[in-house]
Order: C-alpha cells, then sequence, then structure tokens
C-alpha cells in the first residue's frame, strides 16, 4: 500500500537519543514498547514471588518464611501480575497495533498516553516502597477483604497505589475508544475492525465501568481505617459483606479485562497460521459483547458461601452458566478456522493452540464452579487456584507471548530464533500443566488455599506443583533471552513476515518505521 | 542396569499404591447433601469431560489432516449459520440440564429450619481459632462453651524440627462433639475478621462475618472424627484453626456433655485453692504456648511492627492491674483480642504470671503474680 512509501519522508522526525526519548515519548510505538517492558519486569517480579511460594509449599511444615511473609508474597504475587505484568502488556499490545491496525498515524491523546504510562511505574514505587517500611508489604490478599484489610499496616499506601493504577488505567481506556472511534482509515466500518481492536474496544469500556467502582473500594476502606468511619466495620454498624459485593463489581469485569484482548489475539493468530480468514468475525464479536454485558450481573459467584439468600444464590449460578454460552461459541469458532485450513507450527501458533486448550479446560472447571452446591466444596480451595490460574497463565499470558512472538518481528525487523521459541512454548507448557494440573487434585482434596502450610496428605501433589512451577519460571529467561536476542539481531524479516497474515499492520515495513499512516490508507469494504 | 530399572518401578508403583496420590477427588461425605453434592460433582465433571473429548478430539484431528504438509489449499469459508445457531442452543441445553437439578439441591440445603430434636450450636471465629457454644446445653446460667486450639506443636511446623504428626494441623484441644442421626444447625458468626468454616465431609462451607449469622444445617450419618479448616484468609495464622468434629452415638454425646459440666464445676474449686508461684508458671507457659506463642513468641519478643515484646514491657513487668485489664478487655483497634471468654479465671493468672516471671522479668520489674482471686476480683469490680 501506498503507507510505506510516504513513510521515507518523514525519517528526519526520529525520535530523541537517549533517555529523554522514553521519559517524554508521545510516540505510540515507544509508549508500547515502554509498557510491554514494564510489564516483563513485572512479570519476572511476581514469578520470582511465586516461585518462592511454591518454594515454601514445597513440603509441609515451615522451611523458608513466617506467614507474614507468605501471605505478603501471595498478596504481592497476585497484585503484581494483575496490575503490574497482564494489564499493562495488554495495553501495551493495544498501544503498538491498534493505530497501525485501524491505519491511524497514532493514539489520539499522545500526551495523555505518556502520563497514563509513567503513572504506572510510580504507582509500583509507593505499593513496594512499604517493604522498607515497619509492618511491611501488604498481607491480606490481593481482593484485600475487609475488615482484615482495614486493621493492616501501611494501607494508606496501597490504597494511594491502587488510585493510580486506575487513573492510569482509564486514562489508557479513554486514549484507545477515542482512537478507534474517530481515527480508523477511510472505509473501515465498525464490523470490519480487527478482532484485537474489536476486543480492546469492549476492555476499555469495561475498565471505565469498573475502575471508577475499585477506586470508591479503596477510599472506603481508607476512610475506614483512617476517619473513623464504619462501612464495613459491624461493630459500628457496618457491612463486611457490602465491600465484597463493591470488590466483585470491579473484580469480575477486571477477570474478562485480562481476557478480551487475549480472544483478539488468539483470532488473529489462528487465522494467519490456519492461512483461512477467521470463522464467524461477527459471531466472534457479539460473543466478546455479550460475555463483556454479562460480566456485569454475575459477581457474586465469588461469594456464594457468603450466606446470599437463595434467590441471589440460584440467579448468579444461572446467569454465570449463561456466559458458558457465548465463550464456547469462540472456542468453536477457533477449531472451526482450524477446520479445513492448511496449518503450520510456528512459535506463536503454538501458544495460540495451547491458548485454546488450556484456556478452555480453565473455563470447564470454572462452569463446575458455576454450580453452587458443587461450589461450596470447591470455593476458596486450590480447585480455584487451579482454575484461574488456567485462564490466566495459559490463557491470558500464553496468549501475551504468542503475541510477542507473532508482531516481534514486525516490531524489531528480525526474525526469533524459531528453535528456541518452540523450545520455550514445549518448556512452558509442559511447566504450565505440572504447576496447575495437580492443584485441582489437592484442591479437591480439599486443601484450602493461601495457606503456608498444609496437611500431610496433600504433600505429594504440592511437591510436583512446585517442581512444575519452577520449570515454568526458570524457563521465562529463555524468552527474556529470545526477545533481546530478536531486538538486536536475526534475520530480517519481510514487510508480510507470516504468509498468511492480513491486516494493515503488516503493509507496512518491518521494522515499523517510527511514524505510519501519516497519510490514512484506503480500506475496501 | 535391570536391578536399577526395578527400583524404579517398583518406586513408582510404590508412589501410585499410597493413598495420598490416589487423593485426587472430593470426599463423598458422610450426610445425605454432601453425598447428593458429590454425585453433582461427578456429573458436572463427566459433562465437561465429555464437551474436552468431542471438542479437542475434533480441534487435534483437525491440527493433524489440515496440517499443510498434507493440505496445500486451504478452503475459503467464513461461517456457517445452522452451525453456529446448533453450537449456541445445544450447550444452552446441556446447561439448563445441569443447573435444574443443581438448584434443587441447593434449595435442601437452603432448608435452615429448626427441627424437632435437633440442635443449635454457635460457631465463632477468632484469630486464630474456633469458639463453640452448645445453645441448648446451660452450665449454670450459659451454654456449654469452649475454644479449640491448634495443638500441633510449633517444633513440628517450624524448620520441621521434630517429625509431623498422624493429624499434622487437624488437630485441636477440644473437638466439638456432636450426636448422629441429629439434624444440627451450626449457628456461624465471626469476632473480629472473616473466617471460614468448611468441613469437606459434610460438604459445608460458610463464611463466618463479623455482624451477621449464617446457618449451616447438617445431620451426620456415621459417627467418626471428621476434619476441616478456615477457609477465608483471616491473617498470618489463617493455615492454624482447623475443626475437628467428633460424631458419636446419642448416648456417648449425653456422657460427653455429663462430663463436660461436671469440669466446668470443679473449677470453682480450683479457683479458691491456693497457687503457688510454681504451679501457676508451670500451668501458664503450656497456656502461653498456644495461646499467646503465636503472636508474641515463644521467647517474648513479639514481631516488630506487628505483636509487641512482652520481654522487658513496662506493662508486664510493673503494672499488674494494667495487664489483667489488657486481657481481660482486649485492645480495640489491635489484634490484641479479649480473652474474658476463653480463659477461665485460673488459666487467665496462670498465663499473666508466667509472663511476669518469664524471660528475666521477674528481676527487671516488680516480680509480683497474679492468682485466680485477682481475675475474680476485677470481674467483680474489686480490683
Amino acid at each position: 500500500m501506498s503507507a510505506v512509501i510516504e513513510n521515507h519522508d518523514h525519517e528526519h522526525h526520529g525520535p530523541q537519543k537517549g533517555i529523554l526519548r522514553w521519559l517524554f515519548t508521545t510516540n505510540h510505538k515507544d509508549i508500547g514498547t515502554l509498557y510491554l517492558w514494564f510489564s516483563f519486569i513485572m512479570f519476572l517480579t511476581g514469578g520470582a514471588m511465586a516461585m518462592g511460594i511454591r518454594a515454601e509449599l514445597f513440603e509441609p511444615g515451615l522451611q523458608l518464611m513466617d506467614p507474614i511473609r507468605y501471605n505478603q508474597l501471595v498478596t504481592m504475587h497476585g497484585l503484581i501480575m494483575i496490575f503490574g505484568a497482564v494489564m499493562p502488556a495488554f495495553v501495551g499490545l493495544a498501544n503498538w497495533l491498534i493505530p497501525m491496525q485501524i491505519g491511524a498515524p497514532d493514539m489520539a491523546l499522545p500526551r495523555m498516553n505518556n502520563l497514563s504510562f509513567w503513572l504506572l511505574p510510580s504507582a509500583f514505587i509507593i505499593l513496594l516502597s512499604t517493604a522498607f517500611m515497619e509492618g511491611g508489604l501488604p498481607g491480606f490478599g490481593w481482593t484485600f477483604y475487609a475488615p482484615l484489610s482495614t486493621n493492616y499496616p501501611n494501607i494508606a499506601y496501597f490504597v494511594f497505589a491502587i488510585h493510580v493504577m486506575g487513573i492510569s488505567s482509564i486514562m489508557g481506556s479513554i486514549n484507545v475508544i477515542v482512537t478507534i472511534m474517530n481515527m480508523r482509515a477511510p472505509g473501515m466500518t465498525l464490523m470490519q475492525m480487527p478482532l484485537f481492536v474489536w476486543s480492546w474496544l469492549i476492555t476499555a469500556y469495561l475498565l471505565i465501568a469498573v475502575m471508577p467502582v475499585l477506586a470508591g473500594a479503596v477510599t472506603m476502606l481508607l476512610m475506614d481505617a483512617y476517619f473513623g468511619t464504619s462501612f464495613f466495620d459491624a461493630a459500628g454498624g457496618g457491612d463486611p459483606v457490602l465491600f465484597q459485593h463493591v470488590f466483585w463489581f470491579f473484580g469480575h469485569p477486571e477477570v474478562y479485562i485480562m481476557i478480551l484482548p487475549a480472544f483478539g489475539i488468539t483470532s488473529h493468530i489462528i487465522s494467519t497460521f490456519s492461512r483461512k480468514p477467521l470463522f464467524g468475525q461477527s459471531s466472534m464479536v457479539y460473543a466478546m459483547v455479550s460475555i463483556a454485558v454479562l460480566s456485569f450481573v454475575v459477581w457474586a459467584h465469588h461469594m456464594f458461601t457468603v450466606g446470599m439468600p437463595l434467590a441471589a444464590e440460584l440467579f448468579f449460578m444461572w446467569a454465570t452458566m449463561i456466559i458458558a454460552i457465548p465463550t464456547g461459541v469462540k472456542v468453536f469458532n477457533w477449531v472451526a478456522t482450524i477446520f479445513k485450513g492448511s496449518i503450520t507450527y510456528e512459535t506463536p501458533m503454538l501458544f495460540a493452540i495451547a491458548f485454546v486448550v488450556l484456556f478452555t479446560i480453565g473455563g470447564l472447571s470454572g462452569l463446575m464452579l458455576a454450580i453452587t452446591p458443587a461450589d461450596f466444596q470447591y470455593h476458596d480451595t486450590y480447585f480455584v487456584v487451579a482454575h484461574f490460574h488456567y485462564v490466566l497463565v495459559p490463557g491470558a499470558i500464553f496468549s501475551i507471548m504468542a503475541a510477542v512472538y507473532y508482531w516481534l518481528p514486525k516490531w524489531t525487523g528480525n526474525m526469533y530464533d524459531e528453535k528456541m521459541g518452540k523450545l520455550h512454548f514445549w518448556l512452558s507448557f509442559v511447566g504450565v500443566n505440572v504447576t496447575f494440573f495437580p492443584q485441582h487434585f489437592v484442591g479437591l482434596a480439599g486443601m484450602p488455599r493461601r495457606y503456608a502450610d498444609y496437611a500431610l496428605q496433600f504433600a505429594e501433589w504440592n511437591a510436583v506443583s512446585s517442581v512444575g512451577a519452577f520449570l515454568f519460571g526458570l524457563s521465562q529467561l529463555l524468552f527474556l533471552y529470545i526477545v533481546i536476542k530478536t531486538v538486536f539481531a536475526g534475520k530480517k524479516a519481510t514487510a508480510q513476515v507470516w504468509d498468511g497474515a492480513e491486516g494493515l499492520e503488516w503493509t507496512v515495513d518491518s521494522p515499523a518505521p517510527y511514524h505510519t499512516f501519516e497519510t490514512p490508507p484506503k480500506v475496501n469494504g | 542396569m535391570r536391578y536399577k530399572l526395578g527400583l524404579f518401578l517398583l518406586l513408582i508403583a510404590s508412589f501410585y499404591t499410597s493413598a495420598d496420590w490416589l487423593d485426587v477427588n472430593m470426599p463423598v461425605g458422610v450426610t445425605d447433601i454432601s453425598k447428593e453434592v458429590f454425585e453433582l460433582h461427578m456429573a458436572i465433571f463427566f459433562v465437561t469431560v465429555a464437551i474436552g473429548v468431542i471438542v479437542f478430539g475434533f480441534m487435534f484431528y483437525s491440527m493433524w489432516r489440515y496440517r499443510r504438509s498434507n493440505n496445500k489449499k486451504p478452503a475459503k469459508f467464513k461461517e456457517n449459520h445452522k452451525l453456529e445457531i446448533l453450537w449456541t442452543v445445544i450447550p444452552t441445553l446441556i446447561l439448563v440440564a445441569m443447573a435444574v437439578p443443581a438448584s434443587v439441591t441447593l434449595k435442601k440445603i437452603y432448608d435452615h429450619e429448626a427441627e424437632e430434636g435437633g440442635m443449635d450450636i454457635q460457631v465463632v471465629g477468632w484469630q486464630w481459632k474456633w469458639q463453640y457454644k452448645y445453645l441448648d446445653e446451660q452450665v449454670g446460667n450459659k451454654p456449654l462453651s469452649f475454644f479449640a486450639n491448634l495443638t500441633t506443636p510449633p517444633d513440628q511446623y517450624e524448620y520441621n524440627r521434630v517429625e509431623k504428626g498422624e493429624n499434622y494441623l487437624l488437630e485441636v484441644d477440644e473437638e466439638v462433639v456432636v450426636p448422629v442421626n441429629t439434624p444440627i444447625r451450626f449457628l456461624i458468626t465471626s469476632n473480629d475478621v472473616i473466617h471460614s468454616w468448611y468441613m469437606s465431609d459434610f460438604a459445608v462451607k460458610q463464611d463466618a462475618i463479623p455482624g451477621f449469622i449464617n446457618v449451616a444445617k447438617t445431620t451426620i450419618n456415621e459417627p467418626g472424627i471428621y476434619r476441616g479448616n478456615c477457609t477465608e484468609l483471616c491473617g498470618e495464622r489463617h493455615a492454624y484453626m482447623p475443626i475437628v468434629v467428633r460424631a458419636v452415638t446419642k448416648e456417648e454425646y449425653d456422657e460427653w456433655v455429663l462430663e463436660k459440666r461436671e469440669a466446668m464445676e470443679q473449677l470453682n474449686f480450683l479457683t479458691e485453692k491456693e497457687w503457688t508461684a510454681d504451679e501457676l508458671y508451670a500451668q501458664g507457659e503450656e497456656i502461653y504456648k498456644t495461646r499467646c506463642a503465636a503472636c508474641h513468641q515463644v521467647n517474648g519478643a513479639g514481631i516488630t511492627g506487628f505483636y509487641p515484646a512482652l520481654a522487658g514491657s513496662d506493662v508486664v513487668m510493673n503494672d499488674k492491674t494494667g495487664q489483667i485489664e489488657i486481657l481481660m478487655e482486649g485492645i480495640r483497634g489491635s489484634q490484641m483480642q479479649s480473652f474474658a471468654e476463653q480463659l477461665n479465671e485460673v488459666d487467665m493468672a496462670a498465663v499473666i504470671t508466667f509472663t511476669r516471671l518469664a524471660w528475666n522479668n521477674d528481676k527487671q520489674g516488680d516480680g509480683t503474680i497474679v492468682v485466680p482471686n485477682d481475675i475474680v476480683d476485677y470481674k467483680k469490680g474489686d480490683l
């Protein structure tokens, strides 16, 4: 397309040199890179914490840390992985890809884009600074249920950090929505938009809807802890269950915030490597919209054991089960895309296939969890831990890895090392299953989650799980090595990169020039 | 070589024959509801397995059959409305077929009405122990009540100094004794943060929430000892507040109640007795280990930023009345709870005496001891 040629005129507009480039950049590609590296650092940090947790759980007894430290690790692992690793990785991908996929020159609000990134490291510095204070890091779980959290030391830092993260997310979402609504290439209708763009449009609306709710929850917590209110303090006439309702009204859509962009990514990759158009593009969009809408009416399935009335339990059970329908449609569409394709299995495809299989396993255990009477057994055991790690690790995180391998040649201009990529995939695949599959077993047998120490009957499978966790964790160093190596060297990539790839981003050079689509491309319906 | 292989196979076999490796499913349990829940669980499990086998089977077949080396020309189709309607409708039917029996079971679980011949036990979660009040068994003018504390010694869990016992972390000083074939309503609440009372064998898990009373009704069919856990993160010692229920015949239960009553009456006698400092110290040391050491540590040093040290503390060394008040009333807004209900007069006096004499506190402070009658006086308002 014509866009390729025009970029040569603008090379003198290249980036500033040195650190200032990254501090002051308003370029969507630079900001995308910043987000992705930040996310990678947080992923390794949160992963190191997970390995600390698994090391402690390798055998019964307290070997490496006291339960206070253990609870702090569990809490920080959750917060860092959700707010520091998965969400920023998706925002980084959005920054890199949305303008290129819709034929826009940049994000609509570039200065706000810079601010929303730089708020994020600030928030984590505030949160992690409590490690050096008396009382230490928060240790009340990432769900920070009141009244456990209200009596914790240093909670003001936690609250402030969450506020800053929330502001960052909301600004990022506004930027995504404004960009998608206003800056699509002429001729690109909403229904023609690539699915990654669609998934992010829906995600951005979810974020704008629920981040203020989270802000409300932490503010009420702050008031309870420091200003003498009793929102959640029964002794003052408050209601501890209210906290959970408010929190999960944020929390459940948040779960889908972490999976919808993965749906978009997977759709692109499966279609590319099957060399066949995605099956049911519009039903994919409708399915995502339904999942997003339903996510607002299922929150209390996280609270089946708080003693809600029967009518509420029934409503939330049925509503939760309904989500399986659009989710099933998506899985069937991916399978139908593979069917009669001409398939090759490069690293991104391997991760995408593993995503479909393992995410579906996580979805099926989710269906089991929706059955309220059975949930009285599953709730807050390792069965739940296995479930949400299946949808988040080989779910969200595999999709992010798939995306990195898929678009890395476009970003860097170099092909990654395919053999190394495949090795990374297989190590991760084996590691993740050895880690999380046995957790179904100990969960069903009754091992509660967030336990620093456990009864002897769970010892064997916990040891297996810990071995898997170390395999998975250490394999990610290989990922780091592959990415760094690709940034600096490798076989030169073509503009198209993958012979089955379709979309505007594959029409520009590899690496993508600093400015792309300054004159919008024409898209034919 | 062959010998090594044999040894290896033997090792594998021994893993698989050990019960713990096979402990991979939900217990069937010992109540009608738990059996029903187990059946629901197995039904939904097989449904999900069937879905998995069909979807993944077709997917793996397609992945193999349509690999590029086997299929150079991909098809071009993008949609098929009939198929799409079909795979929306069929899952919907499966879901309804699963949700209906689940709703029926749920309705049974939600039958919270008191029954003829049934009993009520109030369960109160504390950081980090459970309190049980038998509301139908009066002793004096109060219901029969006790606390259940973990009895696994710290030497077993801290750094594995000694070998772990069979019921590691699943043993307590006072079991909840209940009769079989009797509808029992557990009325569950909390004194501080949220806990959750989880008994897998009864398919009961109810959150213990301050300010709320949640009901879990159960009828145990078989006598036995059943063990459970707290399943809502409640702070540092979340993993150290197990539940032990001993279900016995009605006759054995009545006998147990009688013994409990007698033990409580004995206490009056003990309170009046003349106690020596050594006796109080010895008894106090035992109580300190199960009730206090979790926070204030065995050496009385506390944990900086969380739990204050008792060794060298001014209150513990020099302010006898102040210390009794803290133990009786707790400290509002901190994790120091009131022990007025948890310890009787003798135990309270013993543990206070222990802290005043241990860790050189007696040499640095006034070295006074507290006797059970001091606690009685405090309760009367005479101290």
